[in-house]
């Protein structure tokens, strides 16, 4: 027997913000899950499983906070199941509730993704100090740099290329309410002379520091046909990984990103990605991520990701538009980050993406990263069903 | 439904302290043991899925580094859940359902040496109105036992009684962790440690690992000459609050073993997950398990409970047993979270001799 | 071929400390707030009953809950545990019994220390009240703990709108745990031969990788690495960065290079910095050689060995 069909029914996310210090971590993710089933027009009882994600339990300093969630998400009584895969992990989150359609296992599922990092403090979470370790660095940023330089001395691509993508980014995230950031006066000439952090990567090139939860309805084929919505239909979905550091790694373009990419277009029956995918969310919290991913994910050919970049094709007007929603660069609660990207390919597809709505999209791909550029999860969903 | 099969099963003994190896130096050469079992590299495993927990380790993201031992390369499809591995079993069968993979490899590890395993658990509980009181996990477990004993559902004698049995039974069980018992009777000379729960009520406190291999349909045959067949698998979650819940009950151990067919025939068998003693007793009235049941012949907790592993290695055991044709059907449960918050129940069969 | 020597167990502490801030939404606002006023509030469910601590989503039907009642700061015991040791943290520091406590006027039970002379004076069913602490700010340990109390409810349960002057919003949770760190055998093995100011790396018996450093397996083969290998001590930067910013905790003047260095006879790249040479003159194909300082466990840093640079072709395989 063949797979049931999955469909985005409902899609619910907070505003995200720096610290919502109006909730509590349940509040949170309830506004997102509300928002999710109000969308869907459902109820908690047309619920039969809670897939949650997020990144370490540091960042809340919870111990596996699911358990604690449990109430809040309607869970009781019901499977509830906790995925971590570091930073890809709301994309894989994502992916794990879709199988459960896909499976027949269940017939509808609430899977969400969150991070509430007002409660602590990133770097500290994303520095914990180890013993005998030479402590080198504080936060993500110095640990992408050298791998955005590398592509640099690799592909020849100009300095003012990070620039641009964080402009776009952020500029597209004027138009998403959602948005942590709204830099309503930003200038590429503020991009270009904001401070150099980690040189190659400036300050504006640097995705910040959210409160925020994402929140999907998944469900099989009658529970679509029921939907009051539109549904996007997932066409493929795939999760590869790889060492974090090895002997012959190719950090700028992982093969796990590639592989990942190349199982997706098989599912989703695509062999030239850069004509039929319509527009993409992709994970890019550096600037510079933007056109290496687009070589990883075969839209460019290796060492042309930039010109994509340059020539405005990845502009919400161009014709493979990036980030319409202003991606991570604009908002990112680290937990819930991938499953924005996903969510926001599924509301392009139906057509539900409001201001940031891309014309005619049909096909579109959500796209998240993990770890040390290791862990991928990524899916293609479209606005028709898919054939088989 | 398809048919899928609990292939193979490996496990680290269980010490509490294992200081000289990491994570990963522990892990591997259970790995290696569960893929050598199936004749299988890593490389021509469809998916991989682990469970480990970031506070036992002290330390975020610590699972990317036993990805180390598997040998990820060239990529493999992979996911991890900040659970016990008995639920990173469960995503990874429902992955084999899907038709999308016929084999894959979960492993699950657990190192509470480093910390103070009753006070890191604490971190578990309601942020706000629990947590700061830091309710260690022996008393919570008390609190319950409490509950039980207060309901005339049991008394410290029979809970003597399961701590014996069990680490009797693990006289023969290479992995556990303390092994072999002072009778029922003896064990109550004991100091409390919380009371009313002495040491003999409380799991010992230890590291280790545990692995297995799925596998679907024929490929399952093939790797394997008497599969564990996964009749059935489900799990549920109860109210985080203490004081909202009946303690002495475990509605969703019932009703994940209702969803799994447990009660659709009897079992001859089953691995129960009960940290601590009283709440194998919860547990056994749960799921209607009478004198007529093989009740952890390998110990169970009492005999070894490494964290993140403990629920995976109750599905090793039954399936192990199932293998060596000691057992026809079997019952295996897992359990995570403060006071048995969250079970899950699978039914293991073999096929007729 | 150096075989592994059987390495030194090493340890360390390891502290995972911080001052979590916690915001708390509407209902745990009042409960706290209400606390620090001697005040027991209480959550009402569409189905009547009333639960106390308030939660904001009823376990039962998931429903949002803002019915606030007040109850009474006396109750009975439903179930108890006593802790003859306490720990820390915990709110008595004499040994005292854990509580479910189910106060007058609710249907669920809170949980809390209750101080009693001894196991003996305690049991399900008796009666208690709250011992308010003496400095309150809105907190779960404004409740001192319960202590025996022989009289009726001092309250009626009764409506309350949950309004206080000065809400508490925010709670600040400190959490520390203590660890003790112990890196393994390959890494021990690492530090080991770094104390004797050498590098020494592992390699893979299969792929014959050269691993630096040695993280217990090779990460592509999935299988221990033990054979030792000495690599450097000169070495290529094979990328960098220069960082700017300051971080907390960690002592090192900005601006300062960041590098991947490939010590000779290494197959990957391991992370220094760049030092003996203006930050903005580093560049990737630049060789450099460890400088040691006395008790450093690494070296301090790389600095220029005034080679020529290695060619791009020679590095790249490794970047």
């Amino acid at each position: 027997m063949s797979k049931e069909p999955v469909a985005v029914v409902g899609i619910g996310q907070t505003k995200h913000t720096a610290a919502r210090r109006d909730v509590s971590i349940a509040g949170l993710v309830r506004e997102a899950a509300v928002r999710a089933l109000e969308d869907a027009e459902l109820t908690w009882a047309d619920i039969d499983a809670v897939v949650i994600g997020k990144a370490p339990d540091f960042f809340e300093g919870v111990m596996m906070p699911e358990l604690y969630l449990a109430d809040a998400l309607g869970a009781v009584g019901k499977p509830m199941l906790r995925v971590h895969t570091a930073g890809s992990v709301g994309g894989s989150t994502a992916l794990v509730a879709a199988n459960l359609v896909a499976a027949r296992v269940h017939r509808t599922v609430l899977t969400l993704a969150f991070e509430k990092q007002s409660e602590s403090n990133a770097m500290w979470g994303l520095s914990l100090p180890v013993p005998f370790q030479q402590p080198l660095l504080a936060g993500a940023g110095g640990f992408f740099a050298p791998h955005v330089r590398a592509y640099m001395r690799r592909t020849g691509a100009p300095p003012a290329i990070g620039a641009l993508v964080a402009y776009k980014d952020r500029r597209n995230a004027l138009l998403n309410p959602y948005a942590h950031l709204h830099e309503q006066d930003l200038t590429l000439e503020k991009v270009q002379s904001s401070p150099m952090l980690w040189d190659p990567i400036r300050y504006s090139e640097t995705c910040p520091s959210s409160d925020g939860a994402c929140a999907m309805v998944l469900t099989d084929r009658t529970g679509a046909s029921r939907a009051p919505r539109p549904p996007a239909w997932m066409h493929g979905g795939a999760m590869r990984s790889e060492p974090t550091l090895f002997a012959g790694k190719d950090c700028v373009s992982p093969r796990a990103g590639r592989d990942c990419a190349a199982d997706v277009y098989r599912q989703a029956g695509i062999t030239d990605p850069r004509r039929e995918i319509d527009a993409i969310e992709m994970y890019v919290p550096f600037s510079w991520y933007e056109p290496m991913w687009l070589e990883n994910l075969g839209f460019a050919a290796e060492g042309e990701g930039w010109k994509l970049t340059e020539s405005g094709v990845t502009e919400i007007g161009g014709d493979l538009p990036v980030n319409p929603s202003g991606g991570v660069l604009s908002t990112n609660p680290i937990g819930a980050s991938g499953m924005l990207r996903f969510a926001e390919a599924a509301l392009q597809v139906r057509g539900r993406a409001g201001e940031h709505q891309v014309e005619g999209v049909r096909t579109a791909l959500g796209h998240a990263y993990g770890g040390g550029s290791q862990f991928f999860a990524m899916w293609v969903v479209g606005a028709a069903p898919p054939s088989t | 439904m398809r048919d899928v099969a609990i292939v193979a099963f490996g496990q680290s003994g269980t010490r509490r302290t294992s200081a000289e190896v990491s994570e990963v130096e522990m892990l591997m050469p259970v790995l290696h043991q569960v893929l050598g079992a199936v004749g299988l590299r890593a490389g021509e495993i469809d998916f991989t899925c682990s469970g480990s927990s970031d506070y036992l380790a002290g330390r975020a993201f610590s699972f990317t580094m036993a990805l180390d031992g598997v040998g990820a390369w060239p990529p493999i499809a992979e996911s991890h859940v900040e659970m016990d591995g008995a639920w990173a079993l469960y995503e990874a069968w429902v992955k084999l359902l899907t038709g999308e993979a016929d084999t894959a490899l979960v492993y699950s590890y657990g190192k509470s040496s480093p910390g103070d395993l009753p006070e890191v658990l604490t971190r578990q509980l309601d942020p706000y109105y629990v947590a700061p009181l830091w309710p260690d996990s022996v008393s919570l477990a008390a609190l319950q036992a409490q509950a039980l004993i207060d309901a005339g559902d049991t008394d410290e004698r029979a809970l003597a009684e399961v701590a014996a049995r069990g680490r009797n039974a693990a006289a023969d069980n290479r992995h556990a962790q303390v092994t072999r018992s002072a009778p029922p009777g003896a064990l109550l000379d004991a100091p409390y440690l919380v009371r009313p729960l002495r040491r003999h009520d409380c799991p010992p406190i230890g590291d280790g690992a545990a692995a297995v291999v799925l596998a679907a349909g024929d490929t399952a045959r093939r790797l394997c000459a008497r599969p564990a067949w996964i009749r059935g698998m489900d799990h549920r979650i109860e109210p985080h609050g203490l004081g909202v819940r009946d303690l002495t009950r475990s509605p969703s151990t019932r009703l994940a073993a209702t969803r799994a067919g447990a009660f659709e025939a009897p079992v001859d068998l089953a691995e129960l997950h009960a940290p601590f003693t009283s709440q194998e007793i919860i547990l056994r009235r749960e799921l209607e398990l009478d004198d007529g049941v093989r009740l952890n012949p390998s110990g169970g907790a009492p005999a070894a409970n490494p964290m993140m592993a403990a629920g995976l290695i109750r599905l090793g055991e039954a399936a192990a047993a199932l293998h060596r044709g000691d057992a026809d059907r079997a019952l295996a449960h897992a359990t995570s979270g403060p006071c048995l918050q969250q079970n899950l129940v699978a039914v293991l069969e073999g096929e007729a001799r | 071929m150096t075989p592994a020597p059987a390495p030194e167990v090493l340890k360390a502490p390891l502290v995972v400390e911080f001052p979590f801030t916690r915001s708390l939404g509407p209902v745990q606002s009042a409960f706290l707030t209400g606390l620090r006023e001697r005040t027991v509030l209480g959550v009402r469910t569409a189905g009547g009953r009333v639960l106390v601590p308030p939660v904001e989503y009823d376990p039962d039907t998931a429903a949002e809950l803002r019915d606030l009642v007040e109850v009474a700061p006396t109750g009975t015991v439903t179930t108890w545990a006593w802790n003859p040791a306490p720990r820390r943290g915990q709110p008595l520091s004499t040994p005292f019994a854990w509580a479910l406590v189910r106060l007058d006027g609710a249907d669920t039970a809170l949980l809390h220390a209750l101080d009693a002379p001894g196991p003996d004076a305690v049991r399900t069913g008796m009666r208690v009240r709250v011992r308010w602490a003496e400095e309150r700010e809105g907190s779960i340990t404004d409740i001192a703990c319960f202590e025996p109390y022989d009289g009726p409810a001092t309250h009626e349960p009764g409506p309350h709108d949950g309004v206080f002057a000065d809400p508490v919003t925010g709670i600040v949770a400190p959490a520390r745990l203590d660890y003790t760190y112990a890196p393994g055998r390959a890494q021990s093995r690492y530090l080991a031969a770094l104390a004797g100011r050498k590098t020494v790396g592992e390699r893979c018996p299969s792929c014959r990788k050269v691993y630096v450093p040695p993280r217990g397996a090779c990460p592509t083969c999935g299988v221990a690495t033990e054979e030792q290998v000495e690599v450097g001590p000169g070495g290529t930067v094979t990328t960098f960065c220069i960082v700017n910013i300051k971080a907390r905790n960690l002592d090192i003047e900005v601006p300062y290079v960041y590098a991947h260095i490939a010590l000779d006879g290494a197959d990957l790249a391991l992370h220094g910095r760049i030092g003996g040479i203006p930050y903005d003159q580093v560049r990737m194909g630049l060789r450099v050689t460890p400088v040691w300082t006395e008790g450093g466990r690494y070296p301090d840093h790389y600095r220029p060995t005034g080679e020529p640079d290695a060619d791009y072709d020679t590095y790249k395989e490794l970047l």
